[in-house]
C-alpha cells in the first residue's frame, strides 16, 4: 500500500503501549509511552515529549517527592462518516514516570506544549545548583 | 438491542487486531529505524473520498509539503531538532530528527484540486476527494417493449 523513505536519523513512528504488571487503570483505553528527550543544562532539566493531539487542556504533570508523572489523554481519533480501513497507529492516554535525581526548584517547575511536543522546565534548586566540593591536595 | 450494543466493540477489536498483526509483520526482517516507516498513518474510507491521518509532532507547517499526483500522495517534509542551549548533557535521547518521505497509493484517482489538510496539535490530516471521473456511474436500463 505504501513505501517510504527517510534520511533522517531515528525517525521512529512508533509509541510503545504500556504494560502493566502490578494493576491496570480502571478505564479501558490503551496507554502508550511518548518518546521522551531528557537534557540538562546548567539550570535546569528539561523533559522533552512526543504527545501528538495533545494540547494543554489534556494534560496533567506532577513532581511527588522525585517521580515526576506526565499523563496526557487526548480526544480519541473519530473522522464522522468514514470507515478506518488502514492503521498504523492507535490513540490512547499517553503516560510516563521519570526518577528525577537533582533537586528541582517546585515553585518554578513551568511547561507548555505546542504542535503535539510538551516540555516541562524542571529549574534545579538554588543550594544544590552551587554546591561543588572543594579538593584540597595534603 | 443487545447486538447493536456489540457490533461497534467487536469492529474495534478487528482494529485493533489488524494494526497489531500489521506491526507484527512490518517488524519482520527490516531496519529499526524503518519500522513501517515514518509517519505512521491512519486511512479513512467512504465513497466520496478518502482522509488520511498522521503524527507529525514537532513538524512545522512550512516543513511540510503534500502532493497528489493521480491516486499516489506523498508526504514528506523534515522534523527539525529542538533550539537548545550549547552546553546540554543528553540523559536520554529517543525523538528523531530528519527528512522524511512517504508515498500512499489509494485505490482511486484523487480530484488533485480539492485536496484539503491540516496540521493541528501535531496530527496531519488531509482530505482527499475522489476525482468525479473515476466515480462508478449508474448505468439506465430501459425497459424495451
Amino acid at each position: 500500500m505504501s513505501e517510504s523513505k527517510s534520511d533522517g536519523k531515528n525517525l521512529v513512528p512508533r509509541k510503545s503501549e504500556v504494560t502493566y504488571d502490578n494493576g491496570e487503570p480502571t478505564r479501558n483505553r490503551r496507554v502508550y509511552s511518548p518518546l521522551t528527550d531528557i537534557v540538562e543544562t546548567a539550570d535546569e532539566i528539561l523533559v522533552t515529549t512526543d504527545m501528538p493531539g495533545v494540547d494543554e487542556k489534556c494534560v496533567d504533570i506532577t513532581l511527588e517527592k522525585n517521580v515526576l508523572t506526565i499523563h496526557a489523554y487526548p480526544p480519541e481519533e473519530t473522522v464522522e462518516n468514514y470507515s478506518l480501513v488502514f492503521g498504523e497507529y492507535g490513540v490512547g492516554d499517553f503516560e510516563r514516570k521519570f526518577v528525577v535525581s537533582q533537586e528541582v526548584d517546585r515553585e518554578k517547575i513551568a511547561a507548555k506544549v505546542k504542535n503535539g511536543v510538551l516540555t516541562v522546565h524542571l529549574p534545579k534548586a538554588g543550594p544544590a545548583k552551587a554546591r561543588k566540593i572543594e579538593v584540597r591536595a595534603v | 438491542m443487545l447486538r447493536r450494543r456489540y457490533i461497534p466493540n467487536m469492529w474495534n477489536e478487528m482494529d485493533r487486531l489488524q494494526r497489531e498483526m500489521n506491526s507484527l509483520f512490518d517488524h519482520y526482517d527490516r531496519p529499526w529505524s524503518q519500522v513501517a516507516g515514518y509517519p505512521a498513518v491512519n486511512v479513512w474510507m467512504n465513497d466520496e473520498s478518502a482522509v488520511i491521518t498522521a503524527e507529525l509532532p514537532g513538524v512545522d507547517v512550512k516543513d511540510l509539503d503534500i502532493s497528489v499526483v493521480g491516486e499516489t500522495v506523498t508526504l514528506s517534509g523534515e522534523r527539525k531538532s529542538d533550539d537548545l542551549p550549547k552546553d546540554v548533557t543528553y540523559h536520554r535521547q529517543e525523538r528523531g530528527t530528519g527528512k522524511f518521505t512517504r508515498t500512499i497509493d489509494l485505490p482511486f484517482t484523487v480530484e488533485s484540486g480539492k485536496v484539503q489538510a491540516t496540521l493541528e496539535k501535531g496530527i496531519l490530516r488531509v482530505l482527499l476527494p475522489r476525482s468525479e471521473k473515476d466515480k462508478p456511474r449508474k448505468v439506465m436500463v430501459k425497459a424495451v417493449s
